[in-house]
């Protein structure tokens, strides 16, 4: 409190020290001193520091933005512009991609593949999220209490994230195979499932089991960053919150859950955002099948561009991930923020 | 101090009751942890099987065979050191790439930094797909498609907002002071930044290396949309192709999958004291 600078007003009696050149100097304010020769060639002298501060920052800066521009922003637009197009393998030898206005959405749109993976990426990034976030946020808690080997528990538990998705998806391949699969031999051996359940080759089973194997793979990461918030809570607040007589399911009602909004808010943002666009593990367990049973915008727009190699269709379901995504942090930001504020 | 002595036998009675508790916690921690890491010891347990294939694999490795790493060395070996090559060529342009970023957005107040933090945010909720879409034909035309400089520019797409993020978070908790003092002494911008800067950022850059070594070694879709020919293709790609055909080798296939998995880990290992260190210096913040 005491380094604190005072309150403006008083800023201007009080001699700059020297070489803070981030603090603006209160020019024009109302009552200053008239600026003398020397205040001026000082104002000077300091606009000229600031300039080459600001072209250094820029040039430290440079190559990182010409990175994001050519691989983000160039991108962004390109797909954008192709999504109007007819861009097909033709185009690769003629070089002419006419232009087909919204063409390219209509088709992606009244394809018979359309909503049914428009249900399918809500069912499987709604099913993903709400799964590991629940478990994560349950295991947060468990580890928040201290007992033994927790750290080594805790820090083994990480080990599934560290794994290459696609690895993931192979080994999750072998575990649910129908017939030789280990998950099949366990529910037989304990006579739950005798009758060798085809997981990723039946219709109505392959959404429910590729959403279980990305449950298994995000429960590190929620289970981490809430762990980390859990630590910032104060423990004085709990103790506080004791004597008042709330403990175990109202001290995290009044006391952990306000306070570790913040942290939910990201991890379910970034949660959505990431699981919306997903594609290693659809592609790795079922690669959209059966019969597009697992079909997604994502795989959808991958089928289209690399598959049937009609780039501007896949990529005008590829604006429409973006779109959505972009609609739902916004709505959520939003929504969050004026709890928040309240 | 009188209070402390009153109730110490309570505290006692207490602590051991608590101690009961924890071992019940920890038995059923580790019951939780052996079903979340199942499919990491089926992959191991299935690599070392002779072969597992049409009869079903035995829980144990009962008699240890060999057979599903010479049989995956042998196949995908190449395409192993061409992870390698294009992982950590990765660490490096990005690297490159982001730490005079990340120093720019701690320590210079400029006015699109926030515009640049911004972009960063909004680079996450591009899907690959899209930038895929877009390098491809972009590819193409200037003939980086199957090649690993190719790779590299395209893995690093992950790796750079994530490392700027990291590290300009750490370097925001160095002082202003020291950074100052190097300047009065008349180092120039480049020269402070280089070390000064750098060297007290060592904890943030190698958890920042580990990270991007670590998404370029994952990297699929671009692997797999990036590369038409079996000359240059990453092993997450030569494993996709494996499990794509009918497969009758699993025991090849789990080893061609746990050597695709030992990088990370092992670096995790060796980096884990750093990651800590880098970590807590401000990266959730």
């Amino acid at each position: 409190m005491a380094d604190r600078p005072p309150l403006s007003g008083t800023t201007h009696a009080i001699p700059q020290p020297a070489g803070s050149t981030r603090t603006r100097p209160p020019a024009g304010a109302p009552g200053s001193p008239p600026a003398g020769d020397q205040g001026e060639g000082r104002r000077a002298g300091r606009r000229s520091l600031r300039r080459r501060e600001r072209l250094a920052a820029a040039a430290f800066l440079l190559p990182a933005a010409a990175y994001m521009v050519l691989f983000f922003g160039y991108p962004v637009v390109k797909n954008f512009l192709m999504s109007f197009q007819k861009y097909s393998t033709s185009t690769f030898y003629t070089g002419e991609a006419p232009w087909v206005g919204l063409g390219n959405y209509r088709s992606v749109v009244h394809s018979s593949v359309f909503s049914k993976a428009m249900l399918n990426t809500a069912l499987f990034t709604v099913g993903s999220i709400v799964g590991q976030f629940v478990i994560g946020l349950s295991l947060a808690l468990f580890f928040r209490r201290r007992f033994p080997l927790s750290g080594v528990l805790r820090s083994l538990l990480l080990l599934p994230w560290l794994i290459p998705l696609i690895v993931s998806g192979a080994v999750w391949r072998w575990i649910l195979d129908k017939d030789n699969g280990a998950l099949n031999r366990f529910l037989a051996g304990v006579h739950l499932a005798p009758g060798h359940p085809g997981w990723l080759v039946t219709t109505s089973l392959a959404l429910v089991a590729v959403i279980l194997v990305n449950i298994w793979l995000g429960i590190p990461f929620n289970a981490t960053i809430l762990y980390g918030g859990l630590q910032d809570i104060p423990e004085e607040l709990y103790e506080a919150a004791s004597l008042d007589g709330a403990t175990g399911w109202k001290a995290f009602r009044y006391v952990t859950w306000p306070l570790l909004r913040p942290v939910v808010s990201v991890v379910l943002v970034l949660g959505v955002v990431y699981t919306i666009k997903v594609l290693d593990i659809i592609l790795g367990l079922t690669n959209g099948g059966p019969a597009h049973a697992t079909e997604t915008i994502a795989t959808q727009s991958y089928h289209l561009s690399f598959q049937q190699f009609d780039f501007g269709q896949g990529a005008a379901l590829g604006n429409i991930l973006i779109a959505i995504s972009l609609l739902f942090s916004v709505v959520y930001l939003r929504a969050n923020r004026r709890a928040v504020d309240e | 101090m009188t209070t402390t002595l009153l109730t110490a036998p309570a505290a006692t009675v207490r602590r051991r009751r608590r101690t009961q508790r924890s071992w019940g916690s920890t038995a059923l921690a580790v019951l939780f942890l052996a079903v979340m890491l199942f499919p990491v010891y089926w992959m191991v347990n299935v690599s070392l099987q002779r072969s597992g294939s049409a009869v079903a694999t035995p829980w144990f490795p009962e008699h240890v065979s060999f057979h599903g790493y010479s049989t995956a060395l042998h196949q995908q070996g190449r395409n192993l050191v061409t992870s390698l090559l294009v992982a950590s060529g990765s660490v490096v342009f990005s690297l490159l790439l982001a730490a005079p970023a990340a120093y720019a957005l701690a320590h210079f107040r400029v006015r699109f930094s926030n515009v640049f933090l911004f972009a960063i945010l909004l680079s996450q909720m591009i899907p690959g797909i899209v930038v895929a879409n877009a390098l491809y034909t972009a590819y193409n035309d200037l003939g980086l498609l199957n090649s690993v400089p190719g790779l590299i520019l395209a893995d690093s797409t992950a790796g750079i907002p994530f490392a700027i993020l990291i590290i300009r978070a750490f370097m925001g908790g160095i002082p202003r002071s020291v950074i100052e003092a190097a300047r009065v002494d008349g180092a120039g911008h480049l020269r402070a930044f280089v070390s000064i800067v750098l060297p007290m950022s060592r904890n943030a850059l190698i958890t920042a290396a580990l990270f991007t070594f670590l998404f370029a070694w994952a990297d699929f879709l671009f692997a797999l949309t990036l590369t038409t020919t079996e000359s240059v293709r990453p092993v997450t790609l030569g494993l996709y192709s494996y499990i794509g055909t009918y497969v009758n080798d699993w025991s090849s296939v789990m080893a061609t999958a746990v050597l695709a998995s030992v990088p990370a880990i092992v670096l995790l290992v060796i980096a884990q004291k750093y990651v800590a260190a880098g970590t807590t210096g401000g990266a959730v913040k």
